[in-house]
């Protein structure tokens, strides 16, 4: 494998101060490859959301090194930086400016940006994540959270970024509509070559949607793991077994 | 407005106002004011309002044609006559038509209550949207800044301006906004606080947009709502303000129309003839009653949590 196209090190994660100082990430350490896709599992409250929103420089006090290409990024990020790596949140409810039309969102990327031919960026990407473009003059209360979903991908893919970090993209809808994001989310990858960094708690989505797959619980990356692996129950670690099979319905449904 | 207000026709504007899918930025912008409209249409009282204020504001802009009388003209062998078919409202100390005065004090009465606003709301969101999203000690100078302007009664401290500045209209409207934006500051802080933890703006904060770009871009679209309500309401309190002033002799003087300074001079006739005070009197309330109303409505419909 070549240089990775992010590399987390020995990063650490605290919130608070002094007594009420709580370590929400120790020391986690991984890489995803180009054109990759990792998934990061584990019950709520053991940090992945937080990883996630480090390496997305939204909290930057962190201690420890992310490396983007083999070069460690710096606390607050640049312009160049927002161009490779995108992220699509897990509440697309929450995720859209309550006031803004669907095509205002997906101009301004490209105003902050400077990008060109922004009319026919927005035509492309509307008809790739599968929206017509009567769509463009809508606003997101219009819009089922399916839709809306679709709008944020959108959003995160019209900088053609090289990374995407996916925090749990799709347990806030319902279950039919899960799946056309996932596959979304999957051909995606394949037309644009994408990399993924994608967080969640449900193993069959995971196991879906990933070529490697860490357990983390209390802040710690427990063992990594292949699909199969996950499929077969095929562990190490006493905790990811009782994890797996607490929810083996649906690692069986999903192999 | 009557043109608007008729049941929905099945003509082409109506349908293409209610069009799902509008073609055009400009479409799908009107398409939100007529749900807009459609929300506040089922709010009586804010209707009321609406129509008070209408009323109001013709009679102000209008009040050249609507006037008996000259208002200044003096007839002191009719002075403090009761309401007759010469003089609607009667007529006051000095013999002048109380209901041309009070169509052209409408005038002054908007033109403060406006102009405040005007000055007053941008400042208010400016600061608080501003404190609010930054945090850290450029939150805590200008809280503590917006807290001495509050620690006062308001209109104690615009009569402490007003008499450095001196009486008139000008300086009451200076001083009514010096108080009038601190309640706004300190609304826009706590609106734009829940914001700027909110997904959309950490998303927008991931496409490398500036501070400045997000404050004014998509916290101050989220403030505005609210503000817009607030101000609506505090109009009441900014008239009273201003016609408190009057009343004090410190904002508009004599002779001008000022609903304030008419009551400020009726008041020593107020137990002998106490019609003069009270058309001046309901006008004020009247007023008030009728921004209190939209902007009970307004707030309804502007929230966007309850879209």
């Amino acid at each position: 494998m070549t240089t990775p196209n992010l590399e987390v090190s020995q990063l650490s994660i605290a919130f608070g101060q002094g007594s009420s100082r709580v370590e929400v990430v120790k020391q986690a350490n991984f890489g995803i490859g180009k054109g990759e896709s990792y998934g990061l599992i584990g019950e709520s409250g053991c940090g992945k959301s937080t990883i996630l929103r480090a390496v997305a420089g939204l909290n930057p006090d962190y201690e420890g090194a992310l490396l983007i290409d083999g070069f460690e990024l710096p606390r607050r990020r640049s312009k160049e930086f927002f161009r490779k790596v995108q992220m699509v949140f897990q509440d697309p409810y929450a995720s859209l400016h309550p006031r803004k039309m669907v095509q205002n969102v997906l101009i301004e990327p490209l105003q902050i940006m400077g990008l060109d031919r922004r009319q026919e960026r927005i035509d492309t990407i509307l008809s790739d994540v599968g929206l017509d473009q009567s769509f463009r003059f809508r606003f997101p209360h219009e819009l089922s959270g399916g839709q809306r979903q679709r709008i944020a991908i959108a959003r995160a893919l019209i900088v053609e970024p090289e990374l995407v970090l996916l925090d749990e993209p799709t347990s806030a809808l319902d279950v039919s509509v899960q799946a056309e994001i996932l596959n979304l989310l999957n051909r995606l990858r394949r037309e644009r070559g994408l990399t993924y960094l994608m967080v969640s708690h449900d193993i069959a989505v995971v196991a879906h949607m990933c070529d490697r797959v860490a357990i983390m619980k209390d802040g710690r990356i427990l063992e990594k793991l292949t699909p199969e692996q996950l499929r077969n129950g095929a562990v190490s670690e006493a905790y990811t077994s009782d994890f797996l099979a607490a929810s083996a319905p649906a690692v069986v449904r999903a192999g | 407005m009557t043109d608007i207000s008729s049941p929905p026709r099945s003509g082409s504007l109506g349908t293409w106002l209610r069009d799902p899918n509008p073609t055009s930025p400009l479409q799908a912008r009107l398409h939100q004011s007529w749900r807009m409209w459609r929300k506040l249409r089922r709010n009586g009282s804010a209707l009321l309002g609406l129509a008070i204020l209408l009323v109001i504001a013709l009679a102000a802009l209008f009040a050249p044609l609507l006037a008996t009388h000259d208002i200044f003209a003096q007839d002191l062998g009719n002075r403090l006559a009761l309401p007759s078919g010469e003089h609607w409202f009667g007529t006051d100390e000095l013999g002048r038509d109380i209901y041309s005065r009070l169509l052209y004090g409408a005038r002054i009465t908007l033109y403060i209550a406006g102009l405040t606003a005007v000055i007053s709301a941008p400042i208010g969101l400016l600061v608080g949207a501003v404190s609010g999203y930054f945090g850290g000690w450029v939150d805590t100078v200008m809280m503590r800044v917006t807290e001495i302007f509050l620690a006062f009664p308001s209109l104690v401290l615009a009569l402490a301006f007003v008499s450095a500045l001196g009486p008139g209209i000008n300086n009451a409207i200076i001083a009514i906004s010096l108080t009038a934006w601190p309640p706004i500051a300190r609304l826009a802080r706590a609106e734009t606080l829940i914001i700027r933890r909110s997904d959309y703006i950490s998303a927008v904060r991931l496409q490398g947009a500036s501070a400045l770009r997000i404050i004014a871009r998509h916290v101050v679209p989220m403030c505005l709502p609210s503000v817009i309500a607030r101000v609506t309401l505090n109009m009441a309190s900014i008239i009273l303000s201003a016609a408190g002033l009057g009343f004090l002799g410190l904002g508009a003087q004599p002779p001008s129309p000022e609903w304030g300074a008419m009551l400020s001079s009726a008041r020593q006739f107020i137990l002998s003839n106490g019609f003069v005070a009270a058309a001046p009197g309901m006008a004020i309330l009247l007023t008030s009653i009728a921004f209190n109303l939209v902007g009970d409505g307004l707030r309804d419909v502007l929230d966007p949590r309850h879209d």
